[in-house]
């Protein structure tokens, strides 16, 4: 069977146990990470936020606002790494390309009807290669959840190597909004879906669901990832987005990559955090950490 | 018959309407006065501290949002339920030394001073308030706002009423705040926690951290999230420290050493006042009494 471009064989999928997903999980949480490896995870961290406005109220103003954060983090405290990209709506595109021009901060648009998928294909490929033409790094898409559900797979793989051709030389993030497809199982499939359709990166969530990223389903999707590389020798990219907000979680889920898929995935290239206000509760944990005293969100940036 | 075993109280600290255990896991126990263990108590860490200035900047929003009248009315509303757990109070006190008749009056002072305060929660804001004469044509009119989140180090000679005293004026102001009780005599602490718990006060709005004020002080006055700090006991050098460390956010330090629990002076809106901010603001208006016919 060829690896590529064509759906998986579903009957070599693994099945998920769930509580034993749950169990281990719950080891990542139990690593003491202190002091000196605290504050190189803390500005890993940083340097693998794609720093996210989706909003319908979003103007070229808040964006622009939002770029300059994305590469001055928190000048008072030198030494800081800039996130790794800005996320924003097609429409957004270029502004955010001008404004983070020569900051080597790349841009990401959300694309194919974002966030609910519930378009036409042309409608997808069109919104696709517009944001790709407008200077969009990255494209993040949003797998058609309703097709998925009734089991029309091969829908839901076309659509992706459909978009993948439209991306062009643009890196492609694969969306499928794990709360809504309510099995671990489910998640293993997208995934494998993903990937064997070519997708650069596989990320759980739009930001508008309940439950965002989670750990459980976050695991489910890097063992996936690890599967796919052994199969294939190709490395994808993880993504968890939304509900990720404390410095102490986005730690756990570097131990998590780092014990799934080894160090090789420890940087921007191919793990990134979907997130808004992770960045300001991991300045302070680093502010906190140089100068002993706890912070205060009055004293940094909000966007 | 077996004789019963008495079931004992783990005494245990209140955060964001919870209450956990320290996450230290420490804890220091309190011995009555012929040396015999009563309880063990928990002692907080900075981390403890820390959770709490979360809890209570969650909850300031909320609070501080709320109409004045409402305020009022769980303040009163936390009165009445320790009114009906007075026996409760008045034995912890006896255990913690007191008298009978102390203990009595120390739980009687306290519910009249939280029905005091409750009586203020809508009444200070008309009081400290002023339209101010300006020689522009611009309404100017100043209000009270509350500070924001207030760390409190309690009294050390006071079980209750102490605790009573400082949270009062601070919440009944709007602000929300962490109180470290005394270390000596916490029992009560807990259970008026358990009071407060129980009184539709939001979590968060008080915290009640148990341990020792040489340990904590220094974080009570340094954490920038923290606009105003009480401190009621008179060790000279806790209190150097504390004016040291508030430069570090500008917090407002208010050290009430000389103050007297059981005198009418411990209660008064000044103290309310005191953790408020006054707003200025200037509305442009046009100056209706000159006005001349415009054609």
């Amino acid at each position: 069977m060829s690896t590529k471009n064509s759906l998986p064989d579903f009957r070599n999928t693994p099945i998920i146990d769930q509580v034993g997903v749950e169990e281990r999980v719950a080891r990542f949480t139990t690593r003491s990470i202190k002091k000196s490896s605290k504050m190189q995870g803390l500005k890993m961290i940083l340097n693998m936020i794609d720093l996210t406005t989706l909003e319908g109220k979003d103007t070229e103003g808040k964006v622009k606002q939002m770029c300059f954060k994305a590469a001055h983090l928190h000048d008072i405290i030198p030494g800081l790494p800039t996130v790794a990209a800005v996320c924003v709506y097609p429409t957004m595109v270029k502004t955010a390309k001008d404004a983070l021009k020569g900051t080597g901060v790349k841009v990401a648009s959300v694309s194919t009807a974002f966030p609910s998928g519930q378009s036409t294909r042309e409608v997808k490929i069109a919104d696709t290669k517009f944001a790709v033409e407008n200077g969009a790094d990255e494209i993040d898409m949003v797998i058609s959840r309703g097709e998925f559900l009734k089991g029309n797979y091969e829908y839901v793989f076309d659509e992706i190597v459909a978009i993948k051709a439209a991306c062009g030389s643009a890196r492609l993030k694969v969306i499928f909004e794990t709360g809504e497809l309510s099995t671990l199982d489910n998640v293993r499939k997208a995934s494998d879906i993903a990937m064997y359709a070519g997708a650069d990166f596989i990320k759980t969530s739009t930001g508008k669901i309940s439950p965002a990223a989670t750990m459980p389903v976050t695991l489910v999707m890097l063992e996936a990832i690890r599967d796919y590389y052994y199969k294939t020798g190709r490395m994808v990219g993880m993504k968890p987005a939304g509900g990720i907000s404390t410095s102490k979680a986005a730690i756990h889920y570097l131990v998590m990559v780092k014990e799934t898929l080894g160090g090789a995935w420890l940087s921007n290239e191919w793990f990134r955090f979907g997130a808004s206000s992770l960045a300001n509760d991991v300045l302070m944990q680093i502010a906190k950490e140089t100068s002993g005293v706890y912070q205060s969100l009055d004293y940094f940036s909000k966007d | 018959m077996a004789t019963r075993l008495e079931i004992q109280k783990t005494y245990k600290i209140y955060i964001g309407g919870q209450f956990p255990r320290t996450e230290s896991g420490r804890f220091y126990p309190l011995k009555n006065k012929k040396g015999d263990i009563m309880a063990n108590i928990c002692q907080s860490s900075r981390k403890d501290f820390r959770n709490a200035v979360v809890a209570a900047r969650g909850a300031f929003g909320g609070w501080s949002a709320r109409a004045g009248f409402n305020r009022s009315q769980i303040l009163y509303r936390i009165a009445e339920m320790l009114e009906g757990r007075k026996e409760q109070f008045i034995s912890e006190l006896i255990l913690q030394g007191l008298t009978d008749k102390a203990a009595n009056d120390e739980v009687s002072l306290s519910v009249d001073r939280l029905v005091y305060y409750a009586g203020w929660c809508d009444k200070y804001q008309a009081v400290f308030s002023s339209v101010n004469p300006v020689a522009s044509s611009h309404f100017n009119f100043s209000v009270p706002e509350p500070t924001g989140v207030v760390a409190i180090i309690a009294p050390e000679e006071s079980s209750l009423l102490g605790l009573v005293t400082v949270i009062a004026p601070v919440i009944a102001g709007g602000n929300s705040c962490i109180v470290l009780a005394s270390e000596s005599k916490p029992l009560c602490a807990v259970t008026f926690a358990e009071v407060l718990n129980s009184s539709d006060l939001p979590g968060g709005v008080v915290n009640i951290l148990t341990g020792s004020s040489e340990e904590l002080h220094s974080h009570f006055s340094s954490h920038m999230d923290v606009n105003a700090l009480s401190y009621y006991r008179k060790n000279k050098n806790e209190i150097k420290t504390i004016k040291e460390n508030a430069s570090l956010n500008v917090k407002r330090i208010f050290i009430y050493d000389k103050l007297v629990l059981a005198s009418d002076k411990a209660q008064s809106p000044y103290l309310i006042f005191d953790n408020q901010e006054i707003k200025t603001t200037w509305h442009p208006i046009e100056n209706i009494g000159s006005a001349k016919a415009g054609y």
